[in-house]
């Protein structure tokens, strides 16, 4: 037991940072008691896309959230309602402030913005250049005002605003991308700020609400996505030798940071620790890791580090675990490497074969997961999972979810653009 | 504050506009009252547009450059000009805990390919499957890479070698002012050490002038300076690509480096801009850096960018200082969003570094000649829509 049990510093005497509100939505449901009921039975919320019409395309399922009414529907609007759904979750369970004056800053992980075909095809339309349309017409038509809420919803910075203007969020709130890292990169931003004393308190969000028909179409000219729809709630295979890519996602997580020393003197309920966060560029590839690990290794080591921990003192790892091919194997290495013949009996699995991969929400949604884990000490399963990978001879906590003492959770994600987060949980500061 | 104890320099610029690129070319051009704004590429829109670049000395894989397009390229080349001016490139043991934050939009569309789709949809038997198919055939799997927000940081990474950490903050100019502040923060804190920072613009899109004309924000049929644009409101988007080498005084000792300035203080507001509002914010976070600075020795390099009605709630605020000379660097530039802020604040560094400042923009009384020594700057950042922010720049002494 860390003998520094209570004290609101850390060993490295910074304020400890802990978790006191939590709140996520996903293709499971909206809220943690559905999510975790349904995460730990095993059960898988992709499905066939109804959205739009999926003719042509190599891939046509996703985890989709599609009952969460959003009004007029695009990226943004959905990633916004998803946002602001986990933060009330999240703001209701720390009873922080008070409604509408939330006491921190908010750093919340978007997807990238820009105007889609939706709002594309309507303003040709609009422009009656039939079949010979240029921008120019575009812009003509958009000078006339019509499309005028356009401009505001498609900003980067609306999301991030209109939370800012109903929580009462404190300052110039955040967005950020680190591609499928983002939602780790928004918590990191918050123990950072909170480390710095900067604020007592910050809101981390991460949100994502990209199943649109080009969003999809882009990542499966990648190849990254799977195709094996039939059916598709058994497409997400991570770790399986007959894994074939990602599901498509959505959802949200939000969480509420908090100094220990803020959060015990307001008697609030301490969720969880946030013990510490690490990162590693890598410089080798805009899609692909550097084939000796280097940088993700580094990425977890520098996590424990950052803890003041050891890998010793890590009970389960929360995978990034996308079902790619690449990623799977790159991320195993990784594990192998830093943990060493303890490798295989830590427990690591992938909540993406349930929910899909939710992109910029993945690393929040993922940590609201690593702190139920926690508190529930029972570790969701790896679902489909049934053509073991002889190359990554690890537990994956197969198809059922198993009970477990679990002290602290290190929690991975990865993207393109080299981006490596890892961020670690407990349930006591070290 | 912490911001005393670890004071941070700016030890190295990479800047890009239709100036052209680097410290000098820039100082001569902003002395010269030639402004270069482009009329005629998206007549009536005005832009203003970058010289053409050899890319390749920043550059120097062809591989890489195909990979990205605009805005990545001039990104990517000016954050090498950075490194090189704070004497970064290639050293593997520095770059390798270099911290990077990167104020980045998304990236260019394929204008053929959407026109294409959209002249065909209207003819097409069934338009979602026509849509679906032109798209699986139409877009470019690489195109995607070079859209993604944080693909900028990433090319850097691939290219320069930078490898310490690398976030992407979005949100328009605040994005900018933002991405400062934090790297600051941070070192001041003494959670990172030394930081690259920056942004980069690419202004010529129609995707762009689209989604700004939305809300009529772009400046049409005449040019004018920024303050002389009250009877025909808007910003001219400008390419910009700008970026800081941002670290702590005592790591830019140890490896024997020379500041160019002092980065003191940045701070950041935001407001729901009802009337009054930009004012306001401005003028609170100027009450927070006022007593460190000194009015006979200070100058403002304005980000005001020539909307209403933000420009004339900054006029507003700098008229509160009429004793300060102020310089809207627009005029000049164009406005590039997210890069303004740090573009702005690496010509305050140069402003501080050479002890001057350029000659007024126009004679809208707003700008005066000035006539002391320069050793303080502040830059203003006010967003279009949203989001204001300060920087304060010092000579360091």
């Amino acid at each position: 037991m860390p003998s520094n049990q209570g004290l609101a510093r850390d060993s490295a005497g910074r304020p400890v940072v802990v978790v006191t509100g939590m709140g996520v939505v996903t293709s499971l449901g909206v809220g943690k008691t559905d999510n975790w009921s349904k995460l730990t039975a095993g059960q898988s919320g992709i499905k066939s896309i109804t959205r739009f019409p999926t003719d042509g395309l190599k891939t046509r399922f996703a985890g989709t959230v599609d009952f969460v009414p959003t009004e007029p529907l695009s990226n943004p609007a959905l990633s916004e309602r998803f946002a602001d759904l986990a933060a009330e979750e999240a703001i209701a369970e720390a009873s922080i402030g008070t409604r509408g004056d939330f006491p921190g800053p908010l750093f919340i992980a978007v997807p990238p913005v820009e105007i889609e075909w939706t709002q594309r095809r309507a303003l040709a339309a609009a422009s009656g250049a039939n079949a010979n349309v240029t921008y120019g017409d575009l812009i003509r038509t958009a000078a006339t005002g019509q499309f005028a809420s356009l401009h505001e919803r498609f900003m980067f910075g609306s999301i991030a605003e209109h939370l800012a203007d109903k929580l009462g969020t404190k300052g110039s709130p955040i967005s950020l991308s680190t591609a499928c890292a983002s939602g780790a990169t928004a918590i990191q931003l918050g123990i950072e700020a909170i480390r710095r004393g900067e604020t007592d308190a910050a809101l981390c969000i991460g949100a994502d609400g990209s199943v649109n028909p080009e969003s999809l179409i882009r990542f499966s000219l990648l190849s990254a996505l799977s195709t094996s729809a039939d059916p598709p709630e058994q497409a997400a295979k991570p770790f399986s030798k007959n894994r074939d890519g990602f599901v498509m996602a959505e959802g949200a997580g939000a969480l509420v940071l908090e100094s220990l020393e803020s959060a015990k003197a307001r008697r609030a309920k301490i969720l969880g620790i946030m013990n510490g966060a690490g990162e590693m560029t890598d410089a080798f590839h805009r899609t692909r890791s550097s084939p000796d690990g280097k940088p993700i290794i580094g990425c977890i080591r520098n996590a424990i580090t950052d803890s003041g921990l050891t890998p010793d003192d890590i009970d389960y790892i929360n995978s990034h675990g996308t079902g790619t091919p690449e990623n799977d194997k790159m991320e195993a290495l990784g594990v192998m490497t830093v943990f060493g013949e303890r490798a295989k009996s830590i427990p690591i699995s992938s909540n993406k074969s349930m929910v899909g991969h939710t992109l910029s929400a993945a690393g929040a949604i993922e940590a609201v997961f690593s702190l139920l884990t926690l508190a529930h000490q029972r570790i969701p399963p790896t679902i489909n999972y049934q053509v073991p990978d002889p190359t990554i001879p690890l537990d994956v906590v197969p198809n059922t979810a198993r009970d477990a003492k679990v002290r602290h959770i290190i929690s991975n994600s990865f993207g393109f653009g080299g981006q490596n987060v890892s961020l670690v949980m407990g349930h006591e500061p070290a | 504050m912490a911001e005393a104890a670890r004071e941070a320099w700016i030890t190295g610029i990479g800047i890009v506009s239709c100036l052209g690129e680097g410290p000098d070319a820039h100082w001569q051009a902003l002395g010269s009252g030639q402004f270069n704004a482009d009329t005629t590429i998206y007549a009536p829109h005005i832009i203003h547009r970058t010289p053409p670049l050899d890319f390749d000395k920043q550059i120097p894989k062809k591989g890489d450059q195909r990979q990205m397009e605009a805005w990545q390229r001039i990104g990517t080349y000016a954050a090498g000009m950075a490194l090189d001016s704070a004497g970064l490139k290639g050293n593997k043991e520095v770059l390798s805990h270099t911290d990077m934050i990167v104020a980045a939009g998304g990236g260019e569309r394929d204008i053929g390919a959407d026109t294409a789709i959209l002249s065909g949809l209207p003819a097409a038997a069934e338009p979602e499957s026509f849509l679906n198919e032109r798209l699986m055939s139409d877009l470019r799997p690489t195109l995607f890479l070079a859209q993604l927000s944080n693909l900028l940081a990433g090319n850097i990474s691939i290219v320069h070698g930078v490898t310490g950490s690398s976030r992407t903050f979005m949100g328009e100019e605040s994005a900018g002012v933002d991405a400062i502040r934090i790297a600051l923060s941070r070192i001041n804190a003494g959670q990172s050490d030394i930081a690259l920072v920056g942004g980069s613009y690419n202004a010529e899109r129609p995707d762009l002038l689209m989604l700004y004309q939305f809300g009529g924000f772009n400046l049409k049929d005449r040019f004018a300076p920024i303050w002389q644009r009250e009877d025909n409101p808007g910003f001219a988007l400008g390419s910009l690509g700008a970026f800081l080498v941002i670290e702590s005084r005592s790591h830019a000792e140890a490896r024997g480096t020379k500041p160019i300035a002092r980065l003191s203080a940045v701070r950041a507001g935001r407001t729901g801009r009802n009337p009054g509002d930009v004012t306001a914010s401005l003028t609170h976070l100027w009450s927070e850096l006022s007593d460190r600075l000194r009015p006979s020795e200070l100058a403002v390099i304005s980000g005001a960018s020539g909307t209403e009605p933000a420009t004339a709630e900054e006029r507003a605020f700098l008229s509160q200082h009429k004793d300060i000379a102020v310089r809207a660097t627009g005029t000049y530039l164009g406005h590039g969003m997210e890069p303004q802020f740090p573009m702005n604040v690496a010509l305050a560094a140069i402003a501080v570094s050479r002890g001057n400042l350029f000659p007024p923009t126009d004679d809208s009384g707003v700008e005066r000649p000035i006539d002391h020594p320069i050793t303080q700057i502040v830059v203003t950042g006010v967003g279009h829509w949203r989001g204001e922010g300060i920087a304060l720049v010092e000579a360091a002494s």
